[in-house]
């Protein structure tokens, strides 16, 4: 049996393989992903009816989250640089995580991206040479290539990584060198691509604002590391792979200042759309205080302000920052919750509000939306939790290359 | 030379693909045919057709062809899918007269009728007609000394917002269009109907990942249904909220569906593709008026070539207060708003 065979059959037998905690975690996800088979089938069928989209509020729950997904998968590179530029020792075996976890979330926004499409029966007519490209003056096909490479280059740098790993080669060769720093200069780059699909469009006065990009940027550098300490932190606990409590801290500082950041990006639109307040601030104010009697969103704009402040302040306590069991997983989840929620009730929906002609409409999701989303959640903490799962083991040597241990993997694998 | 070269690969590689294509679209109707009816074989058989401008002609007349069978199957009446080109020497332009306009919604409905929009669940209509109020005069005299801030040192009159300002003084410039009044037009109203403005320079099209969306050389911004991809970037970048989404499967009873199309027009839709005015195309390229004109009571609408110094869109642009809406856009729309 060649190297590459073993190599997939030892991952992802091990991969697979757990406590029963384990086997619960991936039996609760299927069952989202489940009831999101006969949903999809629905939405497929029916069609995006199904949704609470209209002709008003085009956009849905899948593109918000979508937003969010390219959020976490920009992210990564946050524990790639460090390794890299400063030398950090303990994030450079990491790194492999991190790519693992863009991987796992820009799959996962690229399927959020077909949910939202209305045909996508033909996206074909986006393949290069089959259909036709309206490049380059087409944001959305910007988008399009630069989720698909990221998607590549991830692909590529964390199996590489992995293989050589399993067969015990050197790693940080040549090639795997410049494939990393290509994944770092690519992260922001579907960052600041997916902020320009959306402030290209000059009648959405709340996106058309040169700082989108840096809020996108810093909700990343934010809920990004987030979610990679919650991650770590499970791996640390229930795995023998030793994540040090620098790498920890390194991150819960990225959280702090780009918390920073955001918070003065946001003073900064506020303060320009607010002072002359034209029509250009008649979607915050909807936001922020409601037009006559609608007012759902209110709620949410002022809970995710306080949630991102506060988390902003308290992380300035080098004690909470230090507080590894109890409050800095609470602000992590605080955090990535606040980011995820901004999406729709601060992003995404009141910006259609008003309409170009002056209409005010507030979105109401349906079931078969949310079990798609929460289906298409379900799937990538899936591959994320199974690809996870068979890295730590490659990187804790407990699957490694062995003539021996092939030949009696072969010896298990039936023959045909 | 090296441009020769070019333009040969690009030939080659565009006749490789359409030898994809063909094999596989023979393939996939050879199965099609071998079990199901006509008109779901068509169907299946579209959905493997490139880009109608990117067509051969036997390929456009293949594509006209099939239409016509499945829409005359669908609903049992014979269907014509036209092809007329663009009219040469033409560009389209509209004027409407809101001085005229009593918002009675006859345009509105003839629209409808005229180009096999979905009848209910949801009825799509590509007109919107926009109610104003003519005027608030709910001016209050006990606010005059009253606004923001209020200081003692410099009087409590409001030196930065006075008292009348948050009370729509004068025209409000609210609109409204669900209104249901027994008669129109009320007396303290005004009407601007709003649909396609038809801009030169359309912010629809340049954010169309895959140009389903053109315009085209009379300057009418069309879509091909059947490359439309559904994602509906063009509906968010349409600063005149001109387009409308097929959400669903389109309502079109047989017996309201009118059968004289135009591949570009008024031909039935299917779910999941975007729609929107086109001034009518399957009758403009025949030198006849759009029905929204022609159904207008009180010829409030306008229609004509812009190239032609004799027409009357000319003489109103000439002659009339003309003006455009949301000019600030820059869309350099054809479509205006006049008073006598």
């Amino acid at each position: 049996m060649n190297k590459l065979t073993a190599f997939i059959v030892d991952f992802w037998s091990y991969a697979l393989k757990g406590s029963p905690k384990y086997y619960a975690w991936l039996g609760f996800l299927s069952l989202f992903m489940l009831v999101g088979v006969y949903t999809t089938y629905r939405q497929l069928t029916e069609g995006m009816i199904l949704t609470g989209a209209t002709d008003e509020i085009t956009w849905e729950l899948y593109i918000s989250n979508f937003i969010f997904t390219a959020h976490i998968a920009a992210a990564a590179i946050l524990v790639v640089i460090p390794a890299f530029m400063y030398q950090h020792k303990g994030m450079k075996d990491l790194a492999v995580l991190g790519e693992i976890i863009a991987l796992g979330f820009v799959s996962t926004g690229i399927l959020f991206v077909v949910y939202h499409v209305g045909r996508p029966d033909r996206l074909w007519h986006m393949i290069p040479g089959l259909g036709y490209f309206n490049f380059p003056n087409s944001m959305l096909d910007f988008d399009v290539i630069v989720l698909n490479v990221y998607l590549i280059i991830n692909l590529v740098a964390a199996y590489f990584l992995l293989y050589r790993r399993y067969v015990d080669r050197p790693v940080h060769g040549f090639f795997y060198r410049y494939l990393i720093w290509l994944a770092v200069l690519w992260g922001p780059l579907i960052h600041i691509i997916t902020s320009a699909v959306l402030a290209s469009n000059a009648r959405m006065y709340s996106w058309a604002s040169a700082v989108l990009p840096f809020a996108f940027l810093s909700m990343a550098g934010a809920s990004g590391p987030a979610i990679i300490i919650i991650v770590f932190l499970i791996i640390r606990k229930y795995t023998k792979l030793q994540i040090d409590n620098t790498v920890i801290d390194l991150l819960s500082q990225i959280i702090l200042w780009s918390l920073l950041v955001l918070s003065l990006v946001f003073a900064a639109e506020f303060f320009t759309v607010l002072y002359p307040s034209t029509h250009h601030a008649a979607s915050l104010k909807f936001n922020m205080f409601g037009h006559n009697g609608l007012d759902m969103y209110v709620p949410w704009f002022w809970l995710i302000m306080a949630a991102i402040f506060g988390s902003f302040a308290a992380l300035l306590f080098p004690k909470i920052r230090k507080s590894y069991d109890l409050y800095l997983p609470i602000i992590c989840v605080i955090v990535f919750l606040a980011v995820l929620i901004e999406k729709p009730v601060i992003l995404v929906f009141p910006a259609f509000s008003p309409s170009p002609l002056g209409e005010y409409t507030q979105y109401y999701p349906t079931f078969i939306e949310y079990a798609n989303v929460l289906a298409v959640w379900a799937f990538g903490f899936m591959t994320l939790t199974v690809t996870l799962k068979g890295a730590v083991g490659i990187l804790t040597g407990e699957v490694k290359y062995i003539e021996k241990a092939a030949d009696t993997v072969e010896d298990a694998v039936p023959a045909k | 030379m090296s441009e020769d070269k070019k333009g040969m690969e690009a030939q080659e590689l565009d006749d490789a693909r359409r030898e994809f294509l063909k094999h596989m679209g023979i393939a996939a109707g050879a199965v099609a045919l071998a079990s199901a009816p006509d008109a779901e074989a068509a169907v299946f058989q579209e959905w493997f057709q490139t880009h109608y401008e990117l067509m051969s002609e036997q390929e456009k007349q293949e594509a006209i062809a099939r239409l016509e069978t499945r829409y005359s199957e669908e609903f049992g009446k014979k269907t014509t899918v036209s092809n007329a080109p663009a009219l040469p020497g033409v560009l389209f332009g509209y004027a409407l007269n809101i001085q005229k306009c009593i918002g009675c919604r006859t345009c509105v409905h003839a629209c409808v009728e005229e180009n096999n929009q979905s009848r209910y669940d949801p009825e799509i209509q590509w007109i919107k007609v926009l109610k104003m109020e003519k005027g608030n005069f709910s001016f209050s005299p006990d606010k005059l000394d009253k606004g923001y801030p209020e200081s003692e040192r410099l009087g409590d009159y409001g030196l930065q917002v006075g008292g009348n300002a948050y009370n729509s003084v004068g025209v409000s410039s609210e609109t409204e269009r669900y209104y249901e009044p027994e008669t129109v037009p009320e007396d303290d109203s005004f009407y601007m109907p709003v649909q396609c403005h038809q801009c030169e320079k359309p912010p629809c099209v340049k954010v169309c990942p895959v140009r389903a969306t053109f315009r085209d050389p009379s300057g009418v911004v069309v879509i091909d249904y059947n490359w439309c991809i559904g994602c509906r970037m063009c509906q968010l970048a349409c600063p005149y909220e001109a387009r409308r989404f097929n959400w669903g499967e389109p309502n079109l009873p047989k017996e309201e569906m009118n059968p004289k199309t135009h591949y570009y027009g008024n031909r039935p839709r299917m779910k999941g593709v975007m729609e929107k005015c086109t001034f009518c195309l399957q009758r403009t390229r025949e030198g006849r008026n759009p029905a929204c004109m022609e159904a207008c009571p009180v010829g409030a609408r306008k229609f004509g070539n812009l190239l032609d110094p004799q027409s009357e869109i000319r003489l109103i642009l000439a002659t009339k207060k003309v003006f455009r809406y949301k000019e600030e856009f820059n869309t350099y729309p054809k479509f205006f708003y006049f008073m006598d």
